[in-house]
């Protein structure tokens, strides 16, 4: 088992497939494991930023394909950033990928974000990308 | 032709430009509530009930008909996208529907959902419009014990034939009569179970039961199981459909209606057992049959048809007789007693506006659902990722409301409390709400009956079964209790409709039976 844990916060959109492709560099270049998360507040019947069982195995074989050790969570919880946080921690996290929106002030203002939870929240360093 | 001309006069009355607008309120809300299982029209409703006390009766039956159509076209939408049917009748259309949209063929099944209701819809509702005249003519004539007899017939049916489990469906039944039991009686005026509470004794408001079993009962469930597995829905565009989808669809919307309508216009009521049958004809006549069971076009359009026929159905025993069917349809006739109107034969002559401008506004709903819903269906579709807690923080508010403005009375949201925790054990236990609902309307109305064909007899109990048609309803309904239970006897391996579709039901986030596993799917 490898000593350092790359934690990318997944989703299955644009961001969540940035944050893998950095995440997978990153991993390479500390010669990590790789712990993929994907949360869900699970409080709305659809939540399209949960990945479904066709997009879990997408990631997956993606994962596969790198020759990388890696782990997918799937944990739901009140707060998704939380959730990621948590893995962060549980799994010896030692580096965090998210992938972050392009936003205005007033859109940072009025959403909140979880990546800038994320961020904030973090005790290791998150790396932050855009698609 | 008598029926047509009246018919017409409700459409000039519907068609005033504020009629309009409450039947687009109506089809809107209905559809609203019908996309979100677990809420549904009879719900929403019950949520409306205080609303009309400042309505005219006229506008707010357009709106109540248009929220039970359009309740159950997005009843559909949630089928086939989401595979969650938000109702019993949805389920066949969720069995094929849901296979088409997994093929990318979500927009035809949309369309032909579609499309079937309003033809099934449309078709039922002038057929009622020729029965229920006929039938309330006839039904003038009855007399109180064939009238009790009637009504206890409904009752034995919707208990019984309807659901899954008859000792649930009694529990709940007499829950429900024992409820509209309390206060005092009518005829002598002494108080029952009242327990010396003067605010009990002045009757429980059926609005509070309504809201607090449906509303309460429900929002306090949900919170009971708020995070779950989100569901993967299936993304679709304007729904459409090719020459080859109408020439397959055209004869099963036809049969579903014609298997519909009886259903529903005999106080047997339910779309359970119409669509069920309706999709077992369309996979036995299907030429192209090897294509059920991986989104036959055909499995859509039947059931959808079949749903809306027998909703159209239930308005005769509804109008002719009193008699309601349907969750939605029993609190349609409370609201008509809140308006101080009496259900039952002489509806039709007494307050022969408001009938018939109610059966033309079904007609305009159903123009108009047709007209929004496919358009709309990809943002009805975007109503599924509402968080709960909003959602459900909205209904309580309207909950609470609504059952303090009917009497404004602090008790009454006491009382709202104890229907809401009466609805979550029932939910829990698996206890069918429509059997409450039923015992709890129709039961003082079956009491009042008793009482007038006793006073007749003078007590005598004969005076029960002294018309023939009395006693011919007690036969059928002796035969509907026996014969399920000899034929269970003589063939254990016989399955009913409600078992075959309890085995097909797939994941409904609402559904009491599997609570455990759900929790724990992460």
């Amino acid at each position: 088992m490898s000593a350092e844990t790359v934690v990318i916060a997944y989703t299955p959109d644009e961001f969540g497939r940035a944050a893998l492709e950095h995440g997978i560099v990153e991993a390479r270049r500390r010669s990590a494991r790789i712990v993929a998360v994907n949360a869900t507040r699970g409080d709305a019947l659809v939540d399209e930023r949960y990945a479904d069982d066709a997009a879990i195995d997408a990631l997956e074989s993606a994962l596969a394909e790198s020759g990388i050790e890696h782990v997918i969570r799937r944990p739901m919880a009140p707060d998704v950033s939380e959730a990621v946080l948590e893995v962060a921690e549980t799994d010896g996290g030692t580096v965090i990928v998210v992938g972050l929106r392009k936003r205005s002030p007033v859109g940072k203002l009025v959403l909140g974000s979880v990546a800038q939870r994320v961020l904030l929240g973090a005790g290791v360093p998150v790396l932050a990308v855009k698609p | 032709m008598e029926s047509l001309s009246l018919l017409g006069d409700g459409l000039a009355t519907a068609l005033t430009p504020e009629n309009l607008l409450w039947a687009a309120i109506g089809v809107l809300l209905g559809t609203f509530v019908g996309v979100l299982p677990g809420i549904g029209p009879a719900m929403a409703v019950a949520l409306l009930l205080p609303v009309t006390f400042g309505l005219e009766p006229t506008q707010a039956f357009i709106m109540f008909a248009g929220i039970y159509y359009g309740g159950m076209y997005g009843g559909s939408t949630t089928s086939i996208l989401l595979n969650t049917p938000g109702e019993s009748a949805s389920v066949m259309t969720a069995l094929e529907g849901n296979r088409m949209a997994k093929k990318g063929r979500a927009a035809q099944a949309l369309a032909t959902a579609a499309i079937g209701s309003f033809i099934a819809g449309t078709i039922g509702t002038l057929l009622v419009v020729f029965f229920a005249p006929a039938l309330a003519e006839v039904a003038v004539e009855i007399g109180a014990p064939s009238y009790l007899a009637i009504m206890l017939m409904a009752m034995v049916l919707v208990t019984s034939v309807l659901g899954s489990s008859r000792l649930r469906g009694f529990i709940a039944l007499f829950l429900g009569l024992t409820i509209g039991l309390v206060g005092l009686d009518l005829n002598t005026g002494q108080p029952r179970l009242s327990f010396d509470q003067p605010l009990l004794a002045d009757r429980i408001d059926i609005v509070v039961v309504a809201v607090g079993i449906f509303a309460v009962g429900e929002a306090l469930w949900v919170a009971a199981h708020l995070r779950r597995k989100p569901l993967s829905v299936i993304p679709v565009g304007r729904p459409w459909m090719g020459r080859d989808d109408w020439r397959r669809s055209v004869g099963p919307w036809l049969r579903g209606t014609a298997l519909g309508f009886p259903f529903g216009a005999v106080p047997a009521g339910g779309a359970e057992t119409p669509t069920f049958l309706s999709y077992v004809l369309e996979r036995r006549l299907a030429r192209k049959g090897h294509e059920f069971g991986h989104g036959a076009i055909e499995g859509v359009a039947g059931p959808e048809a079949a749903n809306n026929a027998s909703a159209a159905g239930t308005f005769v025993p509804l109008l002719a007789l009193g008699l309601p069917v349907t969750a939605t349809a029993t609190i349609m006739l409370a609201a008509l007693q809140g308006y101080g109107i009496q259900p039952g034969p002489q509806l039709m002559t007494e307050h022969a506006d408001l009938v018939w401008t109610l059966l033309a506004s079904l007609l305009i709903g159903n123009t108009l659902l047709l007209v929004l819903n496919l358009p709309l269906a990809p943002l009805w579709a975007k109503l599924l990722r509402i968080p709960r807690p909003y959602l459900y923080a909205g209904i309580l508010f309207f909950a609470s409301l609504g059952a303090y403005t009917a009497n404004q009375q602090p008790f009454d949201l006491f009382l709202l409390l104890v229907f809401g925790l009466l609805g979550l054990a029932m939910r829990r236990f698996g206890l069918p709400v429509l059997p409450l609902i039923l015992g709890v309307i129709l039961g003082p109305l079956m009491e009042t009956k008793m009482r007038e064909a006793l006073a007749i007899s003078d007590g005598d109990l004969n005076g029960l079964v002294d018309e023939p048609l009395a006693v011919i309803v007690y036969g059928v309904i002796v035969l509907l209790v026996v014969v399920p239970l000899v034929l269970s006897r003589v063939r254990p391996g016989a399955a009913p409709t409600a078992r075959v579709a309890e085995d097909t039901i797939p994941t409904d986030p609402t559904d009491p039976r599997e609570p455990r596993e759900k929790e724990t799917a992460r």
